[in-house]
Formats: C-alpha cells, sequence, structure tokens
C-alpha cells in the first residue's frame, strides 16, 4: 500500500469511532493522571489490512528458519552453557509478552483518544503473537536439545521460583495499579522503549555467538514491531505532559518504572550474556558496553533527555548509579553468583567458570577475580556430589543474601542495603530507590495528594518465606524440580550428563535445612538485628576468604 | 598502506547437544508435563496458550506481586458474578495463536482485497441502482461504527479480565477479527466514495448518529460497553446481540439480498463477520457441575435485560428492509431466522428461550 493511500485510508478509519451519548465505556482501570487538557497526538499509523499480511510474511520468516535450524542439525552447535539459561528466560518472557496485550485496555480507559486506542489494540494482537511465538520457540528447545528437563515443566517453574518471581515483576508490573503507570510508563516508556534494546537485540546477538541462530530469528522479529508500541508510549507520554498536574506523578513514575527495570532486566540478561557465553573474544562487547550503547545512549541520551524541555526531571541520579552498580559494585557479577548459590532450586544448569572466562572476566571488569574468581573455583571445586555438600550450605565465605522487598533481586551490594520497619515488618531493600518504591511511591497518598489508584506490593513477596525451616531435600520435591527417575535434580552445577554418579539426586541433597533471612531478622532482638545488619553490610564486598 | 583492522568474530564448536546425544534421567521428556491437555496428544494451541497467565490455584506459589488500590491484583474471579469450579476447561475451539492469527486475517485481507480489485477494474459499481448504493451507504456505514466499537470497548476491553489465558487470548483474537472487519467496512466505503457512483462517503456518520432506525443500534452497543462484569459483556454481546442484531443485519439481510440487488461484492465482505466466538465457554459455565444451575438463573437475569434491548434495536431496523429496489426478503422472515438460530444457540447452552423472543 502507497503512502498517500495508507495516509487516507488512516483517515477513513478514523471514522469510526464516535463520541456516545446513551452510555460510555465502563472504566475499569483507574488512573490519578488526568487528561482533561491534553491535546490529541496521533501514533503511528496502521491499518489491519496492511498488518495481518506484514505480520505473516515475517511469522514465515521465522517458521522457515526453525525449520532451517532443525534441517541443518543446529543443536550440533549450540552450547549448553548458553541454552541452559534459556530454561529460565523463556520460562519468564511469555508472561510480560501477554501481560503487555492485557494492559492494552487499561490505556485504552485512561486515555481520550481513539487514534489512540487504535494503535494499542494492534499492539494488543502482537503482544499475542509475542508471547505463543516465544512458547513455540521454546517447545522447539525442549524438543531438539539435548537435556530437556526444565524446560518440560517450564510455566509451572516460572510460577513457583525465585527467579521466576523476579522476572513477574516484569509482566505484573505493567497490568496493575494505575493505569497509566503501569500500561505507559513501566510497560511502553521504559521496558519497551529503554529495556527491551538489551533483551531482544543484544541477547539475540550473544546467543548467535554461541550457536544458537533462532532466539535471533525469534526475538529480532519481535523486536521489529516494537516501534510502533514506542511511539504509542510516546503519544501517551505527550499527552500526559500537557497536564501540570501529572508532572508530580510522571516523576514518580520514571524513578520507580526506572529503577525497577534495571534492577530486574539487568540481574537476568547481565547473567545471561555475561555468564551464558562461551565467547571469550577480548573485543566481544560486555554487558557493561553493551548498556552504555543502547541504554545510555540510546535511551537516555537520545530519548529521555529531550524530555526536559517539556519541563519533565529525569532520573539523572537513578540512571548515574544504575550504571555504577553494573561497573563498580559488581551487580551482574553478585546476581550470577546468587543464582549459582541457589543452584539446587534452580531448574536450570549452571556451568561453571574456566581460566578462560577468568581472563575475560579480568579484562572487562578490573579486580573482578578478587572479588568472585575464589568463589567460582569453589563452585567447580564442589561440583559433584559424594563428598560435600551443596556449595549454598559450605563454607566458602559468602553469606546467603536478604532478599529486597521491592525487586526482589537479594540486597546483593551489601552496604547499600536499607532495613526498615514498613507496615510492622523489618523489611530488607538493596537501594534507598526500592525503599522509597515500596514505603512512598506504591502508596494511597504521594507527596500530600491522594493517590487511590497506584497499586500495592503485595504476595509472600520472600520467597525463602514459604521454605523456612524445610529439608532442601523437601523443596526440591515440592517444587517438583526432579527429573523423571523420580530422584535426580534438574538443576545441577556443571553440565556434565555423561556420567550419573555426577548428577546430584534428592538423597544428596538430604539433610540442609533452609532459613529464611526475612522470617529470621523479624525474630531478632533489636540489638542482634542491628548487629547483623551492620555485619552484613560490612561483609559484602570483600574478596571471599 | 593503511592496516585493515583484524576481524573478530566467535569460533563455532561442535558440541552435539541434540536431542538424543546421551541417555539420562530426562533425556525423552519433550512434553510439557505441567498440565493435561484435552486430548492425548496436546496441541500446539494449548502449548503456547495454557497457564502462560499464572493461577495461583495452580502453580503460583508466591501469590500476585501487586495488587490494585482497591483490591487484589492479577485476574480475580470476582470481576464476574458467574462461576466455574474450573475456569481452565475453557479451550479455544479455533484453537487461535501467533501463526494462524495472521494466515487467517491474512487469507481474509487477500479475498477482500481481490474483490475489491476486481470490482474497481470491472466497474462492478456502475450497475448498482441508485436505491442499492444508498442502502449500502447509509446502512452498512452506520454497521461499521457498531463492528469498531464492539472491537474495541468490548473484546479488547475484557481481554484483561478473563481468570485464564485461553479465555482472554480467545477474546483478544475476538477483537482483532472485529477491528479488521470493521476496517474493511470502511475502507469498502472508501473505495465506494472513490468510484464514479453517486456514493457519500461521510453520510455513514450522520445516519449512524442520528438515524432513528439506528438508535436503539447504538444505544445497546453503547450499554454494552458500559457493563463492567466481563462475562456478561461477553455473554451479552456474542451471545445475544450477535445473534439479534448483528447476524440479522449481516446474514438475514445483506448477504440474502445484497446479489438481488446486482452486488456480488459486499456479500464476500460481511460473509466474513460472522464468527461464533466464545459459546463454547458458555456451554461449560451451564454445564458446570457444580455452578452450571446458578449460572444458568444468571444468564435468564442477563437476558431479561440484554434480549428486550437488542429486540428494539431489531425492530427499530424494519425500515431499511424497504430500502433496496429489490425485496427478497421480509423483516418478518429474517427476524424469525435470527431468533430462530438464537433459540437453537440457547438450547445447545441449555438455556430457556426467554418469553420476549415468542412476542
Amino acid at each position: 500500500m502507497s503512502r498517500q493511500s495508507l495516509t487516507k485510508a488512516h483517515a477513513k478509519i478514523t471514522e469510526l469511532s464516535w463520541e456516545p451519548t446513551f452510555a460510555t465505556p465502563a472504566t475499569r482501570f483507574g488512573t490519578d493522571y488526568t487528561f482533561e487538557k491534553a491535546p490529541k497526538k496521533d501514533p503511528l499509523k496502521q491499518i489491519m489490512r496492511s498488518y495481518f499480511p506484514m505480520e505473516e510474511e515475517k511469522d514465515n520468516r521465522v517458521y522457515g528458519a526453525m525449520d532451517g535450524a532443525i534441517r541443518g542439525n543446529m543443536f550440533r552447535q549450540v552450547q549448553q552453557r548458553w541454552l541452559e539459561w534459556q530454561k529460565l528466560f523463556l520460562s519468564i518472557i511469555p508472561f510480560p509478552e501477554i501481560s503487555a496485550a492485557r494492559a492494552m485496555p487499561m490505556a485504552i480507559d485512561a486515555v481520550p483518544n481513539p487514534e489512540i486506542h487504535n494503535g494499542l489494540a494492534v499492539q494488543m494482537i502482537d503482544e499475542v503473537r509475542h508471547s505463543t511465538i516465544q512458547m513455540n520457540l521454546k517447545r522447539l528447545y525442549m524438543n531438539n536439545y539435548i537435556d530437556p528437563a526444565g524446560f518440560d515443566m517450564t510455566e509451572k517453574a516460572f510460577a513457583n521460583n525465585y527467579a521466576g518471581t523476579i522476572g513477574r515483576q516484569f509482566g505484573e508490573g505493567f497490568i496493575t495499579g494505575d493505569a497509566i503507570t503501569a500500561a505507559n510508563i513501566y510497560l511502553t516508556v521504559v521496558a519497551e522503549t529503554a529495556f527491551t534494546n538489551t533483551l531482544f537485540v543484544a541477547m539475540p546477538d550473544e546467543a548467535a555467538a554461541n550457536g544458537d541462530y533462532l532466539l535471533p530469528t525469534v526475538f529480532h522479529s519481535v523486536q521489529s514491531d516494537e516501534s510502533r508500541h514506542i511511539s504509542n508510549g510516546y503519544s501517551i507520554l505527550l499527552m500526559a505532559l500537557a497536564d501540570e498536574r501529572n508532572r508530580p506523578l510522571l516523576e514518580r513514575d520514571l524513578r520507580y518504572a526506572w529503577w525497577n527495570n534495571h534492577c530486574v532486566v539487568d540481574a537476568a540478561i547481565g547473567t545471561f550474556i555475561e555468564y551464558g557465553t562461551k565467547d571469550r573474544r577480548k573485543d566481544r562487547e560486555s554487558y557493561a558496553e553493551m548498556w552504555r550503547r543502547w541504554i545510555y545512549d540510546d535511551y537516555y541520551r537520545s530519548y529521555l533527555l529531550p524530555l526536559e524541555k517539556y519541563g519533565l526531571t529525569i532520573p539523572h541520579d537513578l540512571v548515574e548509579e544504575a550504571w555504577n552498580r553494573i561497573t563498580n559494585k559488581g551487580y551482574v557479577h553478585e546476581v550470577a553468583r546468587f543464582f549459582a548459590t541457589g543452584w539446587p532450586v534452580n531448574y536450570w544448569r549452571i556451568d561453571a567458570m574456566t581460566d578462560k572466562d577468568f581472563e575475560w572476566f579480568e579484562h572487562k571488569y578490573p579486580g573482578w577475580y578478587s572479588k568472585y574468581g575464589k568463589w567460582w573455583e569453589n563452585y567447580n571445586r564442589l561440583a559433584y556430589p559424594g563428598r560435600n555438600k551443596p556449595i549454598a550450605f559450605e563454607e566458602v565465605g559468602y553469606q546467603y543474601p536478604h532478599r529486597c522487598w521491592t525487586c526482589m533481586v537479594p540486597a546483593l551490594i551489601r552496604e547499600d542495603m536499607v532495613v526498615e520497619k514498613v507496615d510492622d515488618q523489618w523489611r530488607t531493600y538493596c537501594s534507598e530507590t526500592c525503599y522509597w518504591t515500596d514505603a512512598v511511591a506504591f502508596r494511597g497518598e504521594y507527596d500530600g495528594r491522594p493517590t487511590p489508584n497506584m497499586g500495592r506490593l503485595t504476595g509472600f513477596r520472600e520467597w525463602e518465606t514459604l521454605h523456612h525451616n524445610k529439608d532442601l531435600a523437601d523443596i526440591v520435591q515440592d517444587l517438583g524440580y526432579v527429573r523423571d527417575d523420580g530422584k535426580t535434580l534438574i538443576g545441577q552445577p556443571h553440565l556434565d550428563l555423561d556420567d550419573p554418579k555426577k548428577l546430584w539426586t534428592l538423597d544428596d541433597v538430604r539433610g540442609n535445612t533452609f532459613m529464611s533471612p526475612n522470617v529470621l531478622l523479624n525474630e531478632m532482638s533489636d540489638a542482634d538485628r542491628e548487629a547483623h545488619v551492620a555485619a552484613y553490610r560490612a561483609n559484602g564486598t570483600k574478596p571471599a576468604a | 598502506m593503511t592496516e585493515t583492522k583484524q576481524r573478530s568474530f566467535p569460533t563455532i564448536e561442535f558440541t552435539d547437544s541434540e536431542a538424543g546425544a546421551l541417555e539420562f534421567p530426562s533425556s525423552t521428556s519433550r512434553a510439557y508435563n505441567y498440565y493435561k491437555p484435552a486430548k492425548l496428544r496436546a496441541t500446539m494451541y494449548e502449548d503456547v496458550t495454557v497457564d502462560v497467565q499464572p493461577d495461583p490455584e495452580r502453580h503460583l506459589s508466591q501469590g500476585w506481586i501487586y495488587g490494585f488500590g482497591d483490591g487484589p491484583g492479577g485476574y480475580p474471579k470476582e470481576w464476574t458474578a458467574a462461576k466455574s469450579s474450573n475456569w481452565h476447561a475453557f479451550l479455544d475451539p479455533n484453537e487461535e495463536w501467533n501463526q494462524t492469527i495472521y494466515r487467517n486475517n491474512s487469507a481474509i485481507v487477500r479475498q477482500v482485497d481481490l474483490g475489491l480489485q476486481n470490482a474497481k477494474r470491472a466497474r462492478a459499481y456502475d450497475a448498482w441502482n441508485p436505491a442499492w448504493l444508498t442502502f449500502i451507504e447509509r446502512n452498512l456505514g452506520a454497521w461499521m461504527h457498531a463492528e469498531n466499537g464492539l472491537a474495541l470497548h468490548v473484546f479488547t476491553s475484557i481481554q484483561r479480565s478473563g481468570p485464564t489465558n485461553m479465555i482472554n487470548t480467545a477474546v483478544a483474537v475476538n477483537a482483532a477479527h472485529k477491528m479488521r472487519f470493521a476496517q474493511d467496512l470502511a475502507l469498502f466505503n472508501l473505495d465506494l466514495s472513490e468510484a464514479d457512483v453517486p456514493f457519500d462517503g461521510a453520510a455513514h456518520q450522520e445516519v449512524w448518529k442520528s438515524a432513528p432506525e439506528w438508535q436503539p443500534t447504538r444505544e445497546a452497543v453503547e450499554r454494552l460497553t458500559a457493563v463492567g462484569d466481563w462475562c456478561e459483556l461477553l455473554f451479552a454481546t456474542n451471545i445475544v446481540f450477535e445473534q439479534l442484531v448483528g447476524s440479522l443485519f449481516r446474514t438475514e439481510l445483506v448477504m440474502q439480498i445484497a446479489a438481488r440487488n446486482g452486488d456480488y461484492i459486499t456479500p464476500t465482505i460481511v460473509g466474513t463477520g460472522d464468527l461464533g466466538y466464545t459459546r463454547n465457554l458458555f456451554r461449560l459455565l451451564t454445564r458446570d457441575a457444580e455452578y452450571g444451575e446458578a449460572n444458568k438463573a444468571l444468564f435468564g437475569e442477563w437476558m431479561a435485560t440484554w434480549v428486550p434491548r437488542c429486540l428494539d434495536a431489531a425492530h427499530a431496523l424494519q425500515p431499511i428492509w424497504s430500502q433496496p429496489a429489490e425485496k427478497s426478503v421480509t423483516f418478518a422472515s429474517s427476524l424469525d431466522a435470527a431468533k430462530q438460530k438464537f433459540r437453537s444457540l440457547l438450547e445447545d447452552l441449555g438455556l430457556d428461550s426467554p418469553k420476549e423472543l415468542d412476542q
């Protein structure tokens, strides 16, 4: 369809909307934002007549590549170190995708602009595409990769795992609470505009370097829909900016959304890229370098900064602190070590790091070896069952961390941990901003004004609470992370499948009692808690013994 | 001579990581094992849809981690008065997922597009009589608003509200089809307004807003969009409105009389608009061992509101049966046919026909 006829067609379909006079659509999802003064902003034009064939063609390319991968025996050259992490990633990501579809009516409810409604409804269908195309990719991995365990229980594992819950924020955050906070600022303005760059572009590049060209095939196809979504989000943002009353809420939501996305996405994708790869070329970009390019330059400098001309205060301090956490505070390395510490309750296997990996990390992150090298050597030493417990229960100079009540990634930069009594409970936070999110932002009042539509943090937020004081073997069994012989664990701290004696079983992990740090914290006297917290903060960043 | 930079690229390594390369526990576990498929072998649709939206009553151990300011988050069952002992039992009989959504809709786009191109080339609109041109201008023009309103403010709206991914995805796909259909009608209207025939492409707006015969239909659509209970909205739209108004207009009128009026184009477009989505959901709800009777009573209450309203809309449309030059069906016969199909559907759902149907 020519540009001229597309413009004409688009103008025609805008005639389909009308101002109702008998009744107005039900408002299911509220917002504290106001759009009374909003000028109508026109998002990217899209009509279904061109949309469906365009997407069908994109699908044909994806499915053609999938057939090609099978015929070409792609799995002969796939790195297991890489594909194991896909058991986690691909268990998480279809939910945020489908949640993005579900978020669209929230934005439609909130924004009085039929032209944007049309764009949002198209986005809804895109998101159904993304969720199901990703579920299908995972199915292909399950069918063709050497070790299907973990893929085979994917959605159950996602729903009962500590890491799955971290990822679940990246979906529930889109569909809950204030409609604009959730469906516009958190989902579109921050998650889609900033972080899909690392999720759907940087990470697939790394997959290709590890022999998997299907992840790039699927995710680049997904990413090609995102520009329309970014356009939807930007249109709504500009409409919101037209009313001064929205400014404090926008600033609140940018701080929350930026920081939560950083905590969650950088934890996961940073780990996959840095610890899931076998590509240790010195000139290969590290996650920090990718982040500088995709997030700092492309998003912060090109998208966020120009918003200042509308009088909006951009969270410069949080952008710089995210960068600081990634480059100077070892955020990604701490998360990777935490995931590896918890291997018995994972549904994927984590490979040990080798001398070649050490060398690369030291080159990219000077000082890495003195902080993390010894621990990974211990991980390697303790990889097989028989003479030792899982590493979490051995003395390797690592204290199991407190979990952040807000972002649910543990407080791994220990000197930054915040401990406060909130809602009559002692809670730990990874950072001041996560504390602020719980104690200040997600409340019914903000900065002296009522915010009844703002969301609340709910649920059993500390995963460990559910399993407090239980035997590790029972926990693993309850979670269902056991292979089809009824005893071998799905998670393993190595990739050796050739010798059954190297595979940990329930019996090998029995006898270790798992304790919840938050339950214990709340049982402490004030003096004990203060001493414990001081020691925790002091302990965190010192090199392992 | 300048030095060229050494190219750097990752090394391919043969890892033998194919299925079957080794035998070990779970090495043959190659099916999603966290749900029971409806038949022995899971379908593609089930594999990519079931349990993607978690449920605290199935595997979700930590519960929903965000809530609304005034209530729980996630997908509360209380968002409808209907009850089910297993909402997850509903599977979309059309089994729509990524590939089928685009294949099916693209096939329709191509069919419609080819028909429209052929019509233009053959100057098919020249042969239409003025009465038929006016009929399409006014009535199909008005109807496309209804389709678009339902797409955006019924189906798109409530695909956030159902308790399972299967329900919400079926409703989202329903929205996609409706939206495409509404736009197809609008673009057909554009084609006609650009053809060298007396056709006012803007007339539809005034007809939809003010023409007396269309106001009860517009009222029914607007009142539908105002319903808060997602299941009532789905029932009232797909079961009641679609039979008594949608099917009455599309199938029992336009599809029956277009050819007699020299129009072979409109039926190829309008014929793609009858969808029949989500009926299975209501069949499951009326047959639910625990809540079936309560649901039947509830649906009876919903029908008491929506059947009279939709019948009012249907009756108000009666004058348009007289507008074409060739009046091959009467309003009475069309309404009888629509009512009959509605009765059959209700019978299939195990619901009594409301008394208003016999009046």
